[in-house]
């Protein structure tokens, strides 16, 4: 639930997370030609740290082990 | 098969459809059984945040600025990711509050103003205004490519087709006719509408299958996947400029401004208030829109590159317009199927966002613009009307349609033009302009009504000149002049480089701003003085969260008569009839009469109120029926402010008489000390003088006679003479014990400070008596005395008191039979010196007496003659000294078994090795001081 202290925490640790995944300093790494499996890989990237973050959103909030 | 009628067929048949799921929404909900309660639909119609702009727009912005369209989704990814922070406690507090729409949330948090709901109201209708005219530029636009179909033709400009042949029109009223159906069919105390979340979650699936269904087709019917498109894509070199994004630092500076602003857009966007919070039916229901959410972002954005790179790649040159990708790329492979249910779903994404939008927007135009300037006009008389929830539909009706119309109206003058495309960024920007009052009002409680009203005005004037104006100018309805050269020409007000800032885009620039304005006004402002009675409680209750509840609104009170006719105005006598049975139940009472007239009453019927008609009217009306009006709410409250600073100083005041009372009792125990050594002082000289008196007395009863009778004879002349020898004798003795007494006490007494054998200085004071013990035949023995015990202190002293002891006990002895026993030893510490007599003893309790002044032992009374033998100040001397150098000097003895005197010193001088020869220190620790002296 996210009532728990200790979930809302986890997701504002994404929170964090995300503001690292989708700014500057990491983003210019992948700001470059080449291909990724066929995709430009700042492409590859967001897309592929988005879903990744969504996915461990729904990990947070769906466990209910705490 | 696509023609005019059997698109425009398609559109009502789905409209229908969604109405009807609306309706049996609505009666499910009506019945009890919610269609809505449930976290799937909630996370669904959180989708209403996709509009056209997302719909076409993405495709669009990605082949204008690669993967540039993706902040927009990024940053309501992020924003669900802080809601166990934000969100949750936003739904909590706003079902607490009924709070019905944002500008109500604002209002209410700053102690329920009018004034401050009135200018967020302004606020959001000037910002979204545009969006919504962005809304039905698409549908009629993407109506007039599908009709023209199988040519591709982009529709002419807004302003070139004649009024009553524009679409956008039609598209206008029929949504207008839609909202009032969806929006306005009742009045609800609680102002959700659960059909029309039912509907906007059914959109949501429309849209976002319907883009899939692109998508898919895009890339894997006209193309062998992304990865061909991409590959295509690069050896064009107009298209491969799309598939990076930023080449400088301003880039990605933009883009972090686009990831922060959606990230507050989807907050504070009217409709996504409404949907993420008022319409929340369970908190709970949060939890799994936090992933499904922004899930449903990545999906809907999983094919806008390859879609406007397709796009690209098949029309080349510009001549279709991008932001139709969606639309013409199926048109134009002849999909008709395909290009009707994209129609479709464009029109769900317009239709959503209009109803919402516009739901939200007459919600907040009547309960915090209409209703409160029409309650204030006294000429109306609507505050004594009978029955105004008829009214209140009526106001929000007429909103829907007067907004849809300012919608209509911003398209068809601005057309194709610059303000229209870039409007949908303009509209997050200005209800950025939230961000601080509402934010900071959820975890700041020292937010005032003042400040608030200060920062959203500072902030919307900055936006309105920085983006809004220049936005207008360059679609040419101002003179483009101030852009360039600023204000009244001076280049410091130019809009978009205020103040001489460069280097960012438009929006960063606004933003920067206007926020920095905002914020600095809001805090600025809000610290200027601490928080009224109002505004601290209803930041209690904002910030506090629901365990702040409890705090009663109402001090007065008002009984079922006044309060429900009042809420039956406004919502209805049979709703409000029901509402406070339903009440009067929860409190276990049997009907509304049983309804006891108290401040608990008067609360649930302005939080019911409020709901119908927002926090600040409702506080209005019930204020204007409560009873004790003499004494109202802003006199109980400050008479509330009052006590409680009142109990403030007597919190302080006690602490002040606790520290007197204790420096009372430390001042009279003082007094007390002081009183008993003047005491003392008064005994001392009394009895000094009456110890100096006796000697004297003799001498000169002696010298008297001696003068009177010169014919005394010789014998008796000796004797006379000799007496008054030895009274002078004794009385100088006297004297300069007393002197001694009086140095050592006051501390004046000269210490010349040594190592000193102890046993030598015994020896030595014995041998200088040993012609007294002679003289009375007293035996003097030694018990140890052996050299070697070592101390440090004043020879000359140690050996007063060691004569003192002895000759004391040489005087109490009997004589012949007497035996003075002199001990000393050492331990590791100190060393011990016993001087033991077999005299009369001393009564146990004049054994600490003897060591005051001027007392002699009693027990020398019996055996003595009436003169005295001492001065009684050889014990006081010795113990002074004694005590000096940190030792100790008392006495054993049984009555009849003699009597033994003993003292310690320790054997490490101990603090005495600090105290320099000569020096003069306060003397002896008992630390009594005597005031005279030897002066």
């Amino acid at each position: 639930m996210i009532r728990s202290r200790l979930t809302a925490q986890r997701l504002a640790f994404l929170f964090l997370l995300g503001c690292f995944f989708f700014n500057y300093p990491l983003l210019s790494v992948f700001n470059r030609g080449g291909d990724f499996f066929g995709l430009p890989p700042l492409y590859a990237w967001l897309m592929g740290s988005w879903l990744a973050l969504i996915a461990q959103m729904a990990w947070v909030v769906e466990s209910r082990s705490d | 098969m696509l023609q005019g009628w059997v698109i425009v067929l398609a559109s009502f048949l789905y409209l229908g459809i969604l109405f009807a799921i609306a309706w049996y929404a609505d009666r499910r909900a009506d019945v009890g059984r919610s269609l809505i309660a449930n976290p799937v639909v909630y996370a669904l119609s959180l989708g209403v945040y996709c509009t056209t702009w997302t719909f076409y727009g993405s495709v669009g912005r990605a082949a204008a600025s690669g993967i540039g369209f993706l902040p927009i989704y990024l940053g309501p990814t992020l924003l669900f990711a802080l809601a166990g922070f934000i969100l949750h406690k936003m739904i909590r507090v706003a079902k607490t509050n009924r709070i019905t729409s944002i500008a109500d949330f604002v209002a209410s948090r700053y102690g329920k103003s009018q004034l401050l709901g009135g200018l967020v109201t302004v606020i959001a209708v000037v910002g979204v205004i545009p969006y919504i005219a962005l809304q039905l530029k698409a549908v009629s636009n993407s109506f007039a490519i599908l009709a023209s179909y199988p040519e591709i033709i982009m529709p002419a400009t807004a302003g070139a087709v004649p009024l009553l042949q524009d679409s956008a029109l039609y598209v206008a009223m029929i949504l207008a006719a839609f909202t009032i159906l969806f929006g306005t069919r009742h009045l609800d105390a609680t102002e959700r509408h659960e059909g029309m979340v039912a509907a906007i979650a059914v959109e949501s699936v429309v849209k976002l299958v319907a883009f899939l269904a692109v998508g898919i087709f895009v890339v894997w019917g006209m193309h062998d996947g992304v990865g061909d498109i991409f590959a295509q894509a690069a050896t064009v070199p107009e298209v491969a400029r799309r598939l990076a994004t930023a080449d400088s630092p301003a880039a990605y500076g933009t883009w972090g401004t686009l990831i922060f602003l959606s990230l507050f857009a989807s907050l504070l966007l009217p409709r996504q208030f409404q949907i993420a919070v008022v319409e929340n039916v369970d908190a709970s229901h949060l939890s799994r829109a936090v992933w499904m959410f922004p899930l449903y972002l990545f999906l809907i954005n999983l094919f806008v590159l390859p879609v406007a790179l397709a796009g690209m790649l098949h029309f080349p040159g510009g001549a279709v317009d991008a932001d139709t990708f969606v639309l013409t790329l199926p048109m134009a492979r002849q999909q008709e199927a395909l290009a009707l249910f994209v129609y479709i779903g464009g029109l769900s994404a317009a239709t959503g966002m209009v109803i919402v939008e516009t739901i939200a927007l007459s919600t907040m135009v009547c309960n915090d613009l209409v209703m409160p300037l029409l309650l204030r006009l006294p000429m109306l008389g609507l505050a004594a009307h009978a029955d105004l929830s008829g009214l209140l539909l009526e106001i929000r009706r007429w909103a829907i349609v007067i907004i849809l119309g300012l919608g209509y109206l911003y398209f068809r003058v601005a057309g194709e033009a610059y303000a229209l495309v870039s409007i949908g960024l303009i509209s997050f920007a200005a209800v950025a302009q939230f961000a601080p009052v509402v934010i900071g009002g959820l975890f700041w409680k020292g937010g005032t009504r003042d400040g608030a009203l200060a920062g959203l005005a500072a902030g919307f004037v900055l936006w309105v000149y920085t983006l809004l104006l220049p936005s207008f100018a360059k679609s040419g309805w101002l003179p483009d002049g101030f852009i360039a050269h600023g204000l009244f020409g001076i280049e410091l007000l130019r809009p978009q480089h205020l103040f001489g800032l460069t280097g960012l885009d438009e929006i960063t620039h606004c933003l920067v701003w206007s926020l920095l304005a905002n914020l600095g006004a809001y805090i600025g402002v809000s610290l200027q003085r601490v928080p009224n009675v109002r505004e601290a409680r209803q930041a209690t209750l904002f910030v506090g969260g629901a365990e702040a509840a409890g705090i009663p609104g109402w001090h007065s009170t008002a009984g079922v008569g006044d309060l429900l006719p009042l809420a039956g105005r406004f919502l209805g006598l049979a709703r409000a009839q029901e509402a406070f049975a339903r009440h009067a139940q929860q409190r276990g009472l049997r009907g509304i009469t049983e309804l006891p007239a108290d401040a608990r009453l008067v609360s649930f019927a302005e939080t019911l109120l409020a709901g119908a008609i927002g926090s600040a009217s409702a506080r209005v009306m019930v204020a204007s029926v409560v009873k004790e009006e003499p004494l109202g709410i802003d006199e109980v409250m400050n008479i509330l402010d009052e006590a409680s600073q009142v109990r403030a100083y007597t919190r302080e005041l006690e602490q002040k008489s606790r520290e007197l009372t204790r420096a009372t009792a430390e001042l009279r125990e003082a007094n007390a000390r002081l009183r008993e050594l003047d005491r003392m002082k008064d005994d001392f000289i009394s009895t000094v003088t009456h110890e100096l008196r006796t000697p004297l007395t003799s001498i000169r009863a002696f010298s008297e006679m001696l003068q009177e009778d010169p014919k005394i004879d010789l014998a008796q002349r000796t004797r006379f003479v000799g007496i008054i020898v030895s009274e002078t004798v004794r009385l100088s003795r006297l004297i300069n014990q007393i002197l001694d007494l009086a140095k050592l006490e006051s501390g004046r007494a000269e210490w010349t400070v040594a190592a000193v054998d102890v046993a030598e200085v015994i020896h030595e004071a014995a041998e200088s008596l040993t012609v007294l013990f002679a003289e009375k035949h007293v035996t003097l023995e030694f018990d140890g005395c052996e050299a070697g015990l070592i101390v440090l202190a004043d020879r000359d002293r140690l050996m007063q008191v060691m004569v003192n002891l002895l000759s004391n006990a040489l005087k109490f002895v009997p004589a012949g039979s007497g035996r003075v026993t002199v001990g000393a030893d050492g331990t590791a510490n100190e060393v011990r010196v016993r001087v033991v007599d077999n005299g009369p003893g001393i009564q146990v309790q004049d054994q600490e007496v003897i060591f005051d002044k001027f007392h002699q032992g009693a027990a020398t009374t019996d055996v003595l003659t009436d003169k005295p033998q001492g001065t009684g100040l050889g014990l006081p001397i010795s113990r002074q000294i004694i005590e000096y150098f940190n030792g100790r000097l008392w006495v054993e003895s049984t009555p009849g078994a003699g009597a033994g005197f003993v003292f310690t010193l320790p054997r490490q001088a101990g603090d005495n090795g600090k105290v320099p020869q000569g020096d003069t220190v306060p003397g002896g620790g008992r630390g009594h001081k005597l005031p005279g002296g030897n002066s």
